[in-house]
């Protein structure tokens, strides 16, 4: 049994302290928004905040998450939109969207750490996979998200 | 083209005006359905097969075609909501049932082995049994480009007849004639605009109203919605994490899957042994599956894990156990030699020059895999008479079928729910999922089994992109003062997935046929211009990869025109522009593309522009790559894209495709080859089949071109076919390197 911290909430687990977090949202928690997309920390589409922090959550055994708070996408928005999440609806970004949640939590983490990226940030925080190729408008979506989150409307 | 013949006739009636209405309308009822057809609830009035209101204030559109990030629903609720003069903000969209009435009828055309200019009896009689064969099994597709094309008249003569039926609902229950009556922004109105009611409240009133023909459909200049960025109406689910793909499928008692499959092309699993290892808690069982073995348990990460430990299985070897990649090439290189053809094809009339210079360039295209973000995945559940499927894919018809067949049930105790596509590709129209999922379910019945492929898995087994070999001979005619270019001939070797796809999906008989987007010509007017084609038959599954044979061909034929511009000392752009006299579209995209580019414009040393356009799936694109090279690294800067797709139904769309195209046929080009050793692949995950991310996403800009054609063209593939062969044009630009094989890599 593991008790985690997610979304706010505490959940007890009856899981092995070595299931990937991801697999521990996705099945011991129906928390779905988190994608599987490689398995071995590569694609980014299972990005969640531990601690602020984004994490690859398919490569995070569950047991090391223990103590820290881990927000998915569900609750990146503490139940309103996120302004990331305004920019890329703004931004019109996703196409298949299966990477998307992936692509907004790590900015989301950007954006908490470095308020106003340059797009060498974004480049460098941003390594995620999209196959549909929405890059150009993820990255208009990132800036757009700074200038909401600086005050701009 | 048949098609092209077909949409002209239909295109042509309506612009006729009332007279063509009546047979134009009869031609086209049989894809409206009935009002009952499209799952209606309580609350909910079904106007015909694709159109339902609801009692508060919705208008909800049937999308029987598969989301997968090309923003069809959006596309396809648009159409409907014009004519029926819906408001945008209350379309809604739902996955009607599978039925002959959402049949995708363009999508078997373009499926048929020919080429577009082939006809006589042959072509003809395949044309009219695939519409049979449309009309009869009533297909249910997303591929080839072709969904809006597809659905644009069908789809906006329901919303008309949806318009009809609610002014005469509206007329009966105010009392008012119908002539006095319009409909706008989601209501009924008088015509001076006073409301009678809104959609929603005419729910109870539609009833037993019967379809009559409508009025002519709207012509363009009157689109309210049609050619408009409007929201799309998938993205807020996307950005919740809300949407439900094919993996968040959760159904109670739900099980898990993990297989791995035969490690060779066409092998299988003839038996298993049980390790002598405890198995964890939560292991189900082991079951051959078609093609491999799967292992069940109620965590799929258990399931994956236990697999590798638990079970040896009997794998038998497929047909070439010890096939690798040299082996292969030079198999295509003998087959390319002395290889049968299956195709041959002239255009224009053959001199043979007094002296001639000859230019030859052979190329190279490796076999790809597809990637899809989302990895393969399939629930099924067999239940006492029924079996239920929920799946992202790309043919509803097809899934039912394989289901079926496995199952041993009949076709309509199969139900399909299709899911969101986290990509598609063209690797979610297979059925080889849906074989194993419901083998699964069979083996736990009465409990559904969620099937999901690891990365490795999808990798190692995919339906690949052919590899293909190419060998271009132009003959140049220097007897003259200047010389001039005589003939050209090209002569390719690949495998056909469109003779293998219908095999595995249906057993229908191989052709020996060229795929034929593989032989589609290049637009450009040569004096003498030669195909030939050879299909390679092999072991290596092939199949539709995003722009399928334009893919590979747009790479041969743009590289060695640069290559003949090269020869005759002409500029790439110019020399095209000169093959284009008398296609005033393709001219007008080149010179576009062109244009925005900058072209001619001085670079850095180090970088270099390139050219490159492809007409596919009814649309024209034309690219400019800029380039720059540093220490072997090819690094692509910008993309200037100009695409003419006729009609545009909404702007966003078509540019994000374009840009979708691009980068996916840019991590192809950059890094996309499947390698074989011992009969298997040699990739397996993103570190060594990576694609493209962000930092190495080029600057992209799209241009619309409007040239005032009538016909509509597809946009979910043609953006990809002209980025490798723009690159690699560029390459040359900066380097002098001519690269002639994919991916892109400098000696």
């Amino acid at each position: 049994m593991i008790q985690l911290t997610v979304n706010g909430q505490k959940r007890d687990v009856d899981a092995p302290a070595d299931k990937p977090l991801l697999w521990v949202l996705r099945e011991d928690l129906n928390i779905v928004g988190p994608k599987f997309g490689c398995g071995v920390a590569s694609c980014g589409a299972c990005t969640v905040h531990v601690d602020g922090k984004p994490v690859r959550s398919c490569s995070l055994p569950a047991g090391e998450a223990v103590g820290t708070s881990v927000v998915t996408i569900e609750g990146l928005g503490e139940g309103r939109l996120h302004a990331v999440q305004q920019a890329w609806i703004e931004a019109q970004a996703p196409q298949c969207g299966y990477c998307q949640p992936g692509f907004i939590m790590a900015a989301a983490a950007l954006l908490t750490a470095k308020p106003k990226p340059t797009d060498q940030d974004i480049d460098d925080a941003l390594n995620n996979i999209c196959r549909c190729g929405t890059y150009s408008a993820i990255r208009r979506a990132v800036h757009r998200a700074a200038a909401i989150l600086g005050g701009a409307t | 083209m048949k098609l092209g013949r077909r949409k002209t006739i239909i295109g042509g009636i309506v612009g006729a005006g009332f007279v063509g209405v009546g047979w134009w309308f009869a031609q086209e009822r049989d894809r409206l359905g009935g009002a009952k057809l499209f799952n209606i609830k309580p609350g909910e009035a079904g106007l015909n097969g694709w159109v339902k209101i609801t009692r508060d204030d919705k208008v909800v559109v049937a999308v029987p075609r598969a989301e997968m990030g090309q923003g069809v629903h959006t596309a396809l609720a648009m159409l409907v909501a014009e004519e029926m003069e819906a408001r945008w903000d209350q379309v809604r969209v739902e996955d009607p049932p599978v039925d002959a009435v959402y049949r995708n009828v363009d999508i078997l055309m373009d499926a048929l082995p020919f080429s577009p200019e082939e006809s006589g009896t042959v072509v003809d009689a395949a044309h009219w049994v695939a519409g049979k064969l449309g009309g009869v099994l009533g297909v249910l597709a997303t591929g080839g480009s072709t969904a809006v094309r597809d659905a644009f008249t069908p789809m906006r003569l329901a919303g008309a007849v949806a318009r009809d039926l609610l002014i005469r609902a509206a007329s009966r229950k105010a009392g008012i004639p119908e002539a006095e009556l319009v409909a706008a922004d989601g209501e009924i109105r008088r015509r001076d605009g006073t409301k009678v009611a809104t959609f929603g409240e005419l729910v109870d009133s539609v009833g037993d109203l019967a379809v009559r023909p409508p009025p002519p459909l709207k012509p363009p200049s009157l689109f309210k919605l049609i050619g408009k960025d409007l929201p799309r109406v998938d993205i807020p689910a996307k950005v919740m994490g809300t949407a439900t793909f094919g993996t968040d499928v959760r159904l109670p008692d739900m099980l898990y899957a993990a297989v791995r499959n035969a490690p060779t092309f066409g092998g299988w699993a003839a038996g298993f042994e049980i390790n002598k290892v405890k198995p964890p808690e939560g292991f189900v069982k082991f079951v051959v599956v078609p093609g491999g073995i799967a292992c069940i348990a109620k965590s799929w990460w258990l399931a994956n894990k236990f697999i590798d430990v638990g079970v040896k299985p009997d794998w038998r070897a497929g047909p070439e156990p010890r096939l690798d990649s040299a082996t292969l090439w030079q198999r295509y290189e003998q087959l390319l030699a002395s290889g049968k053809l299956a195709l041959t094809r002239t255009l224009g009339t053959e001199t043979k020059p007094a002296n001639a210079q000859i230019v030859e360039a052979t190329y190279r295209a490796p076999y790809l895999a597809h990637t899809p973000m989302e990895p393969m995945n399939c629930t099924a559940l067999v239940g006492k008479e029924t079996v239920e499927v929920w799946m992202p894919n790309q043919s509803p018809t097809i899934v039912r079928l394989a289901a079926s067949k496995v199952a041993g049930v009949a076709q309509a105790d199969v139900l399909v729910h299709t899911t969101f596509l986290g990509g598609g590709f063209g690797r979610r129209a297979e059925v080889d999922l849906v074989q194993q999922a419901v083998t699964c379910a069979l083996a736990v019945t009465g409990k559904p089994v969620q099937v999901l492929w690891s990365r490795e898995e999808d990798i190692r087994h995919d339906y690949y992109r052919p590899m293909a070999l190419a060998r271009w001979r132009a003959e140049i005619d220097t007897s003259g003062p200047a010389p001039r270019l005589a003939s050209v001939t090209k002569r390719q070797v690949a495998q056909s997935p469109a003779d293998q796809f219908p095999a595995r999906a249906a057993g229908l008989p191989a052709q020996g046929k060229p795929e034929g987007n593989a032989v589609e010509n290049p637009a450009y007017g040569f004096p003498f211009y030669r195909l030939e084609a050879i299909v390679a038959e092999g072991s290596v599954p092939v199949g539709f990869w995003r722009s399928v044979g334009h893919s590979h061909g747009a790479f041969f034929d743009e590289s060695f025109i640069d290559e003949l511009a090269l020869a005759l000392k002409a500029d790439p752009y110019e020399f095209r522009r000169t093959l284009l006299a008398g296609q005033p579209r393709h001219l007008k995209v080149l010179e576009t593309a062109a244009l925005k580019a900058g072209w001619g414009r001085p670079l850095p040393a180090g970088s270099g522009r390139g050219i490159a356009m492809r007409a596919s799936f009814g649309s024209i694109v034309a690219q400019v790559a800029q380039v720059s090279v540093a220490d072997k690294q090819i690094r692509v800067e910008r993309v200037t894209c100009a695409v003419d797709c006729g009609p545009v139904i909404h702007p966003g769309i078509v540019r994000a495709q374009m840009e979708s195209g691009i980068v996916y046929g840019l991590s192809a080009a950059l890094n996309g080859e499947i390698t074989l050793a011992d009969g298997a692949v040699q990739q397996s995950n993103f570190p060594d089949y990576d694609a493209v991310r962000l930092a190495d996403a080029p600057t992209m800009d799209v241009h619309l071109v409007d040239s005032g054609a009538s016909t509509l063209g597809g946009v979910g593939e043609p953006g990809t076919p002209p980025i490798a062969p723009a690159v690699a044009n560029a390459v040359f630009a900066a380097t002098g390197q001519r690269l002639r094989a994919l991916p892109l890599r400098l000696a």
